[in-house]
């Protein structure tokens, strides 16, 4: 107890004198950057489950052509679920003289089980229940395009029903075409009497179910082998899987910036951590002396670093909860989403990797204080106890690789990612050592202060390399978060420009080509470009007969039973890019071009030869390249392109997108009116919601390079820090030998600016080297560099360590050697 | 204390040198030894090898009868805690422990309840109660030392190693402190090993033990 006493009172005095500082700040911000991350992506990912709720409007939602088995809800409610049904179904819709192809949706009391359907009948509000019966509610684009208004009557089937709503948000809506045609919700009881429910209507029914997570899981599991062919399963998880990969892909790469920040942090603690050990040896040598076990010693310093640990891990945790309901509230589109509050997990997450940190940087350092030899109170002059360089090192990369493969949530990025990390590393550590060797052997060239600055340098090349490799690592992070960033985030987000199309236009047939484009041309509307599109079922890969028993992934399943849309096309769309192969020339045969991720679910490969069916009829033709394809450029991408004269005989549709500006909706409306037909299909709504996902991101990266920045900073103080003693003593001897204050000014600005400078010029090349590689792997973006980022990297540098390193030594200079002398 | 055949040798580039070759003696408890000898004739390291702070080449160190040597360094340490006091020539305070922390450190390591009492009790001793609270910086050269004697005799020692007490003092301060040092050893009865440049302070000890490049001259 006394011990535990000892060690806190020790604690408290070292933290008096500012031992602690370094260490604590580092460790917070560490903690602080990965809870910030954690905690956000866990809200977003739960109003990501929320909005995915909304989508199907139940936890789980199966869809079929035919009325369900009585069976399948007895399933569920015996599971205690709650089920119900609805019945989506193509009806014309009349009012006055016009009539108007809609989605009609039946809906039963209690409709929808999860999300909220939002209607205006003359005040906006959630709705508290569903129509009433003779009554609908309908979207804004059915009675804009029938002229509508709430209060008027329409007619549906062989009733007429009074249209009491507006639909403000609509949830439950159907995952293609059809969703974007006008829609109405009625009351189930009035189905029957409507007279369209008859053999052959096109009807799709739903069957919505809700309730206990694991339950729900389980209903899942039970009837999977249940289901028929033209019955489908979603849950939240197939819903806007676009949305919900683009955020896994960027709660990894923020996890892994956030992780940046956290290794920074640890190279602070690093130095923090040899200062400390350093400052403490004569201190330990006298307690070894006084009688201290090497335990004793190693348990005083463990208290302090285990108090430490959890100050830290709480004021980081603390930091992180503010600064991640800040970005909250500085986005409108989250504050007003009123996004739950986050769980417990991420700030648990973040804690245990703080005190993997100080474990891996700060542990073994001062496991050598317990190792110090009492002779030492002799002999200052002993060297420091070495714990070996290999379990320090290797400890620490052990901490390193086990935090990178849980943040970056994939083996894969992970071991990317700390490899390139480790590697820049090295060579920017031997890359400084070479250097500064260099530069002391050629040193006569320079003025006196240059040449003892360059032999202090090379001298402590292997700190000196430390420190350069750390202060290159804060500087490109800087760069990052100031030059790169603002490059990538441009590039990023002119993926979607102002007129990034929000329409599709499909089943445009081949003699409307010329009328639909006039029509665009005396709106003055940009024309689209149409692409022929040809339905056709994949029935062999090779020599081998495929259909869906023939893989055991259900997205396979699914991609095999269906037909697909298949294009020819001359030249490749700009906005897919071939990943291997080659696209077709003048002379050739028939030949595919197949997507790479589809190519990967059904295990094609280039070379295969694939055979289709196309309304009866079949082809065979051999797949000569894989594409890339970007989904998220809004325009119209195809799984399987083929060359023209493959295809060119079948019949086929056209379909293109183009973008229609908001004062210019009711085009869209007479597109519709004059080619009955055509189905126009509103992407505005996803656009939206990419477009924002991207906002959100690029706010957060800011906010987590912001950490990464700060604990860049910390690195530096640290390494001023750790060379501040030594320093200190060499300019009293210097003065001492009759160097002045202007001497020893210049030396040590001489010594800065080269650390400054080379940790700058890495820095540079660091951060083109991160920014190619988010470009190319994350944001998938082309990537242009600026060359000032190399000017301005070490100009920058320079500058920075200069003023720090003078902030920090202008008052060694000036103290009167005698006293720093006899305080050492 | 008996030193017996005491020999060390260290390894200067590829070659072996002797520190101290085969020094042998003995000192009875109550006894002062002075050892003298130039600068680099091994008086720190025969000092380092007596507390047990160092393991000779060859030789053995018996205290009260226990071969130091014959323990591991937890055992050593254990042992300085029970029976040994020292001060050093740079005094050896803790910085970031104030007067009177400094002197409850053995104590506290050895796990004393009235560590404080027992402090104060020895401040007291060296006419240092009003500077207990101040840090080691804010004291001279002198009251650091004073500080020092006082950690090395709180503890009541068996034996008390000094190392060049008085060398960075100067001569009135240094006096003072030696007063001080020896009256508290005859008080307490403490051995006294003492490592000095000082020939009069020598001649103030019982025995002197002069050392010439590793070798007992006398």
């Amino acid at each position: 107890m006394s011990l535990l006493r000892l060690s806190l009172n020790l604690l408290r005095r070292d933290w008096r004198a500012g031992e602690w500082r370094v260490l604590l700040l580092a460790l917070v911000l560490a903690v602080g950057s990965l809870a910030t991350v954690g905690l956000f992506a866990d809200r977003v990912r739960q109003a990501l489950q929320q909005q995915a709720q909304n989508l199907i409007g139940a936890d789980l939602r199966i869809t079929s052509t035919r009325p369900f088995p009585p069976e399948y809800r007895e399933m569920a409610q015996k599971r205690g679920l709650r089920v119900l049904e609805s019945r989506t179904f193509p009806s014309m819709v009349s009012h006055r003289d016009q009539v108007l192809l809609s989605e009609i949706q039946s809906v039963e009391p209690g409709y929808p089980l999860r999300g909220k359907i939002e209607i205006d009948d003359g005040t906006a509000h959630v709705a508290q229940a569903i129509p009433a019966r003779g009554t609908v509610w309908m979207d804004e684009r059915l009675l804009r395009r029938l002229d509508m208004k709430i209060g008027e009557e329409a007619g549906i089937g062989s009733l007429r029903f009074m249209v009491t709503a507006r639909i403000v948000k609509d949830i439950d809506q159907s995952i293609g075409f059809a969703s974007f045609a006008p829609r109405a919700l009625m009351n189930d009881a009035d189905l029957a009497s409507t007279g369209l429910l008859q053999e052959g209507s096109r009807i799709s029914y739903r069957l919505m179910i809700a309730g206990e997570a694991k339950q729900v899981i389980a209903l899942r599991a039970a009837l999977q082998d249940k289901l028929s062919g033209n019955e489908k399963m979603e849950d939240v998880r197939d819903a806007r899987p676009e949305i919900r990969t683009a955020l896994e892909r960027a709660e990894h790469f923020l996890g892994l910036a956030a992780l940046t920040a956290a290794i920074l942090a640890g190279a602070a603690m690093a130095l923090a951590a040899r200062r400390f050990v350093l400052r403490h040896l004569d201190g330990c040598a006298v307690m070894r002396c006084l009688g201290a076990q090497q335990g004793q010693v190693l348990w005083l310093f463990l208290y302090q670093f285990i108090l430490l640990g959890v100050v830290s891990v709480l004021l980081g945790g603390l930091m992180g909860y503010v600064t991640q309901a800040g970005l909250v509230e500085s986005i409108p589109s989250m504050r007003e989403a009123g996004l739950p509050q986050p769980g417990v997990l991420p700030l648990l997450k973040a804690a245990v990797s703080g005190f993997a940190l100080l474990l891996g940087f700060a542990f073994l350092p001062l496991l050598q204080l317990r190792k110090v030899s009492p002779l030492r109170v002799l002999r200052r002059e002993m060297d420091s106890p070495e714990a070996s360089g290999w379990l320090i090192y290797g400890l620490a990369l052990l901490v390193l690789a086990g935090l990178f493969l849980w943040h970056a949530g994939s083996l894969k990025l992970g071991l990317a990612v700390l490899g390139g990390l480790l590697a820049g590393l090295l060579v920017f550590g031997g890359l400084a050592w070479v250097l500064l060797h260099g530069l002391a052997r050629n040193a006569y060239f320079f003025q006196s202060h240059w040449r003892h600055a360059f032999n202090n340098l090379a001298r402590h090349g292997r700190s000196a390399a430390i420190q350069v490799v750390a202060l290159s690592l804060g500087g490109m992070a800087l760069l990052v978060l100031t030059m790169v960033r603002a490059d990538l985030m441009e590039s990023w987000q002119g993926k979607l420009p102002p007129d990034t199309p929000n329409r599709f236009v499909v089943n445009i047939q081949p003699d409307q080509i010329q009328p639909v484009q006039d029509f665009f041309v005396h709106r003055a509307l940009p024309i689209p470009e149409l692409q022929p599109m040809v339905r056709g079922r994949l029935i062999a890969i090779n020599d081998r007969t495929i259909n869906g028993n023939s893989y055991p992934d259900p997205r396979a399943q699914a991609l095999v039973d269906r037909e697909f849309n298949l294009s020819y096309m001359e030249r490749l769309p700009a906005w897919n890019e071939l990943v291997s192969g080659k696209w077709w020339t003048e002379r050739r045969n028939g030949q595919l071009s197949v997507e790479e991720g589809i190519a990967k679910t059904l295990g094609i490969r280039l070379g295969d030869m694939l055979t289709y069916d196309v309304a009866g009829s079949t082809f065979t033709a051999k797949v000569t390249s894989l594409r890339k394809v970007q989904w998220d450029s809004m325009k119209v991408n195809f799984f399987v392109i083929a060359t023209p004269e493959l295809l060119r005989d079948f019949s086929a549709s056209y379909l293109g997108s183009f973008y229609l500006p908001p004062d210019k909706v009711r085009a869209g409306d007479e597109l519709s009116r004059e080619f009955p037909n055509l189905l126009l299909v509103d992407t505005g709504a996803v656009i939206a919601q990419v477009r924002n996902i991207m906002d959100q991101i690029a706010q957060t990266v800011s906010a987590v390079f912001l950490f990464t920045l700060l604990s860049g900073l910390a690195v530096l103080y640290a390494a001023l820090l750790a060379t501040q003693d030594e320093r200190s003593h060499e300019a009293a001897i210097l003065r001492t030998l009759g160097a002045d204050s202007r001497y020893l000014r210049r030396l040590h600005l001489s010594e800065f600016a080269v650390l400054g400078g080379l940790s700058g010029l890495f820095a540079a090349a660091g951060a083109v080297l991160l920014g190619w590689v988010l470009a190319r792997f994350v944001l998938d973006i082309p990537y242009r560099t600026d060359v000032s980022i190399w000017f301005i990297g070490a100009g920058g540098g320079m500058a920075v360590v200069m003023l720090a390193g003078w902030l920090a030594t202008r008052r060694l200079v000036l103290r009167p050697p005698l006293r720093i002398l006899a305080a050492d | 204390m008996q030193a017996v055949g005491l020999t060390k040798q260290v390894l200067s580039g590829d070659q072996p040198l002797v520190i101290l070759h085969d020094v042998s003696f003995e000192v009875e408890t109550g006894e002062s030894l002075a050892i003298v000898g130039a600068s680099g004739s091994g008086k720190s390291t025969l000092l380092g090898l007596l507390a047990g702070l160092d393991v000779p080449t060859s030789g053995k160190v018996l205290l009260h009868g226990t071969d130091l040597f014959e323990m591991d360094e937890d055992g050593r340490a254990r042992l300085r805690g029970e029976l040994a006091g020292f001060v050093f020539q740079s005094f050896q305070l803790l910085p970031a422990l104030n007067a009177l922390e400094n002197v409850m450190l053995p104590l506290e390591l050895a796990g004393a309840k009235d560590a404080r009492r027992r402090a104060e009790i020895s401040l007291q001793q060296v006419g240092l109660s009003a500077r207990a609270h101040h840090l080691p910086k804010h004291l001279s050269g002198g009251e650091q030392q004073r500080v020092a004697l006082a950690r090395a005799f709180v503890t009541q020692p068996k034996i008390l190693f000094a190392d060049e007490p008085t060398g960075n003092l100067d001569a009135a301060t240094g006096s003072q402190v030696i007063e001080l040092m020896l009256e508290l050893n005859r008080v307490q009865g403490t051995t006294l090993i003492l490592v000095t440049h000082d020939e009069a302070l020598a001649r103030r000890c019982g025995k002197q033990l002069r050392l010439a490049a590793g070798r007992v001259a006398q």
